[in-house]
């Protein structure tokens, strides 16, 4: 494991009640008292001795509250059950995810980014209360011990951190921390730790955006286009503001809203409107249409992702070659918790949003725009989000931008000063784009006459995610979005000719990273055609892969594992299947092992899953396992059967009847087991996914023969019982 | 018009629509935010609710239809059967984002006092209609199962 111990100066604060460890703008550590306010601390110990762990990552679910908090707990030899935590205002300054260079959550970066500087933050509270302590008591400072937030020396001395915060804040921070060796680790790798998140979420307590209530706030809804790229034209609002509750009707850009009391008048209000829309520049097509037109450009030729050797004169010359072209859907992210953020002005000026806030490097500046304040004027006040897989986290800030707009639209009325709570319902989310993009994969391979694969040709074509974005000049080069191949440009098998290529398409619809971005279709297209080549070759689809794999002992690791834990050499009774699919994703590995029954009118059921996973150090092992098991369910849920689709211009599907997530009855056994590591610890938010719906999808052929190359697998004839 | 509903034990008067469904008078007039919205349609289960102890998706009952009812939310809930759920809940650290937990455990309640000990059958068809995007199913299941074993 490699440990950034780089020396950091660390500076010392005045003597007062309680202890601030915070990130000093030139980006050392500081010890400040709290009475002070050092507005950016990742760690603070009261006089009583609360600690508490001021989080820069916002929690969806995947645990970062938890998983932050057991690093500075770690090196503190902090109580677990007493650690508080708090959610970090917007600060890139202070809070930068150093993944990223601004301050967000994705990319499944949230531990990887945090690993060395939460401990850190922990081991210099560490440092002042242990010297403080050596000093009150006399004692040398190597004698004294942390147990559970009880400093302890063997004379009998004992003390909690309280007492010791004042003379503690008159310290300086040692120069060089020393981080504990991973032998005396006793809550990074424990088995099991109560998640900091269990009492809030299960007492109703845990307030999300959509649960602040401001004095006198408006609840918004907006009506909007009903094809994408639709604006509002004329409006006649005079039932609307007929409606019992409703404040005020608005003209947005791209919307009309509605202004009530409360949601189910704004609700109401909306339904009586009648909106003119301008559909000229609409997307007007089916996605029908739009898919088979994605398919056509795989016959152009494409901007170039990775090109090793010469793959077209080495397919003329393969043995033996297979060719796929896989046709992926639209899909929706659904966050249980609908979009959502309430905004207002504040005394000084400014403006104050409280919302789920993956984002806040994206949210504050769009906002700031909006309004016409300074960014620093945009107060954040991160909630628990109710979900995201990527849709709270959005280069335009949608949602933010929408509800500053429906604020500041109050200005100069009578209106003008009241917060206002920006709803979207589930239609509004469902119908609303900034969907996962459609795409097209034509893959061609090859193996030679002793089965060895020869020659791959990738072709993808779909809408880039961030071309149009200011991403784009950052992340794109030669028109290739990273975002797009992934996971194909990193095929990790042995194949000497190599060749992917990527053809960008243009619509209306917004599209946006949808929980793992490109791996969720291209290890799709990629295993799906490792387990045809594997059958070209007369192998084994295991010992096929892991043959390959000799450059990449991590994907090997998972592999066997995985394998072995599933049985993958028992025989299976008649109707049976299992598949494999291995992918790295995030910088962690994963191979999935999925098996699957039929019943006698050929309707398959997901009997059971094995995955094994390598995300380096296992800091909580638990949340690893919950978040490959919802992973593995998000996976497999979206390729049997979720769609969005269009019939000319308007989205088909409505809301969770139509748009039919997993359900419990759907859910299979799913085994996580976790390769021991001691790598540094990379994320498991979306890695877990990838590799589910291809395992599935082989599976599948293997029981009844049956391939799915257009998802959802409904639609290749696939019936789940 | 105005209603007078007994929520939590606690008589509670309002004034509003007839229409308007049970969720948004917890979570909009009374404050209740506990009740989750998650699709309007009875299609998740996030703004279960109990009527008479009864599970019930609080988005489709009306403040009429609950006139005269006992309302129970999560902020309400008490017993040896939420105590078993919600302490089953944490032990299998069942919860992610934690915005259809609500009603996961209030569904959960309902189906244990209805029925002690359900098989897994029953289980899987009670709670099939609570839906989880984090997909945490299996833990619920779990849960449900311990919760029961708790209460036996």
């Amino acid at each position: 494991m490699t440990l950034q111990t780089s020396r950091r100066e660390f500076l010392q604060g005045a003597a007062t009640a309680g202890l601030v460890i915070g990130l000093s703008p030139s980006g050392a550590f500081a010890a400040t008292p709290a009475q002070e306010l050092s507005p950016n601390p990742f760690v603070t110990i009261g006089e009583d001795g609360t600690v508490t762990v001021i989080l820069k990552h916002f929690e969806m679910g995947q645990g970062t509250s938890t998983g932050l908090t057991t690093l500075v707990a770690e090196e503190l030899d902090a109580d677990w059950d007493a650690v508080e935590i708090a959610f970090a205002p917007a600060d890139a300054s202070r809070y930068v995810n150093t993944a990223f260079g601004a301050q967000g959550t994705g990319g499944s970066t949230a531990i990887a980014n945090s690993f060395v500087q939460y401990r850190q933050a922990g081991a210099a509270a560490r440092d002042l209360l242990v010297r403080a302590a050596a000093a009150e008591w006399s004692v040398p400072a190597e004698e004294i011990i942390i147990e559970n937030s009880v400093l302890k020396h063997a004379s009998g001395k004992e003390s909690g951190f309280g007492p010791m915060t004042g003379r503690a804040a008159t310290l300086t921070v040692a120069e060089e921390l020393k981080l504990k060796d991973p032998s005396e680790f006793k809550l990074i790798g424990r088995e099991t730790l109560a998640r900091k998140d269990n009492l809030a979420k299960t007492t109703g307590a845990a307030d999300f955006a959509i649960d602040i209530r401001r004095p006198n706030m408006l609840t918004v809804v907006v009506a909007r286009a009903p094809m994408f790229g639709g604006k509002p034209t004329s409006v006649n609002d005079e039932a609307a503001l007929a409606t019992r509750g409703v404040e005020a009707v608005r003209v947005l850009p791209e919307g009309v809203a509605v202004y009530a009391t409360d949601t189910w008048s704004a609700m109401k209000g909306r339904e009586a409107l009648e909106v003119e829309w301008d559909l000229s520049a609409a997307e007007t097509r089916s996605s029908a249409q739009i898919l088979e037109d994605t398919r056509a450009l795989l016959e152009q030729d494409g901007q170039t992702a990775r090109k090793d050797g010469d793959g077209a004169a080495a397919l003329a010359g393969a043995a033996k070659t297979v060719e796929a072209d896989f046709l992926f859907p639209f899909l929706a992210h659904s966050p249980m918790e609908p979009l959502n953020c309430v905004i207002e002005r504040t005394a000084d000026g400014g403006v104050e949003i409280w919302d789920g806030c993956q984002f806040p490097s994206l949210a504050q500046p769009t906002v700031a725009a909006v309004m016409g304040v300074d960014p620093a004027q945009v107060k954040i006040n991160t909630v628990w989000a109710g979900g995201s897989f990527g849709r709270r986290a959005n280069p335009t800030s949608d949602y933010h931008a929408e509800a500053a707009l429906a604020l500041k639209m109050l200005e100069g009325s009578a209106l003008e000063g009241r917060p206002v709570h920006l709803v979207w319902t589930r239609e509004d989310d469902v119908r609303g784009g900034y969907y996962r993009p459609a795409y097209a994969h034509r893959v061609r391979a090859g193996v030679d006459a002793d089965g060895h694969p020869v020659a791959w040709d990738q072709r993808q074509s779909g809408k880039s995610i961030l071309i149009g974005t200011f991403f784009e000049e950052m992340l794109v080069q030669d028109g290739v979005d990273g975002t797009s191949v992934e996971g194909a440009s990193t095929l990790p098998y042995a194949v000497p000719n190599l060749e992917v290529s990527i053809r960008n398409t243009e619509t209306p619809i917004k599209v946006l990273w949808w929980r793992a971005v490109g791996h969720t279709h291209t290890a799709y297209s990629t295993e799906v055609i490792m387990d045809m080549l594997a059958e070209a070759a007369n192998a084994d689809p295991v010992e096929y892969r892991l043959s390959l794999l000799g450059d990449h002992p991590r994907h090997a690791g998972v592999l066997k594992l995985a394998a072995e834990k599933a049985g993958w050499n028992e025989p299976l009774p008649e109707g049976r299947g299992r598949g494999v699919a291995v992918h790295e994703s995030f910088s962690s590995f994963v191979a999935t092992v999925v098996e699957v029954s039929t019943n006698e009118d050929g309707a398959v059921k997901i009997e059971r899953v094995v995955t094994a996973v390598d995300c380096g150090l296992a800091i909580n092992p638990d949340v690893i396992k919950a978040q490959l098991e919802g992973g593995t369910g998000f996976g497999l849920g979206s390729v049997m059967r979720n769609q969005i689709t269009l019939t000319d211009g308007e989205v088909d599907q409505t809301n969770f009847w139509d748009y039919e997530p997993l359900r419990l009855s759907d859910m299979p056994p799913v085994e996580v087991h976790i390769v021991p590591s001691a790598e540094a610890p990379t994320g498991v938010g979306e890695p877990g996914t990838p590799p589910a719906g291809p395992a599935l999808a082989n599976a599948i052929y293997a029981a009844t023969g049956k391939r799915a190359f257009t998802l959802p697998m409904t639609e290749s004839g696939i019936e789940f019982a | 018009m105005a209603f007078m509903l007994t929520v939590n034990g606690v008589a509670r008067e309002m004034d509003v629509d007839a229409d308007t469904p049970l969720l948004w008078a917890l979570r909009d007039t009374l404050n209740l935010t506990g009740t989750k919205f998650g699709c309007g349609v009875a299609a998740c289960g996030a703004c279960t609710v109990h009527l008479d102890g009864v599970a019930v998706r609080s988005c489709q009952a009306t403040v009429e239809d609950a006139t005269g009812s006992e309302v129970t939310t999560i902020e309400g809930l008490s017993g040896p059967e939420a105590e078993a759920v919600q302490g089953a809940w944490r032990d299998l650290n069942v919860v992610q984002c934690g915005y259809c937990q609500s009603g996961q455990i209030m569904q959960a309640v309902s189906l244990l006092k209805e029925n002690p000990s359900p098989t897994d059958a029953e289980i899987q068809e009670e709670m099939n209609g609570n839906l989880c995007r984090c997909a945490t199913y299996s833990r619920v299941g779990a849960a449900v199962r311990d919760a029961a074993d708790r209460l036996a």
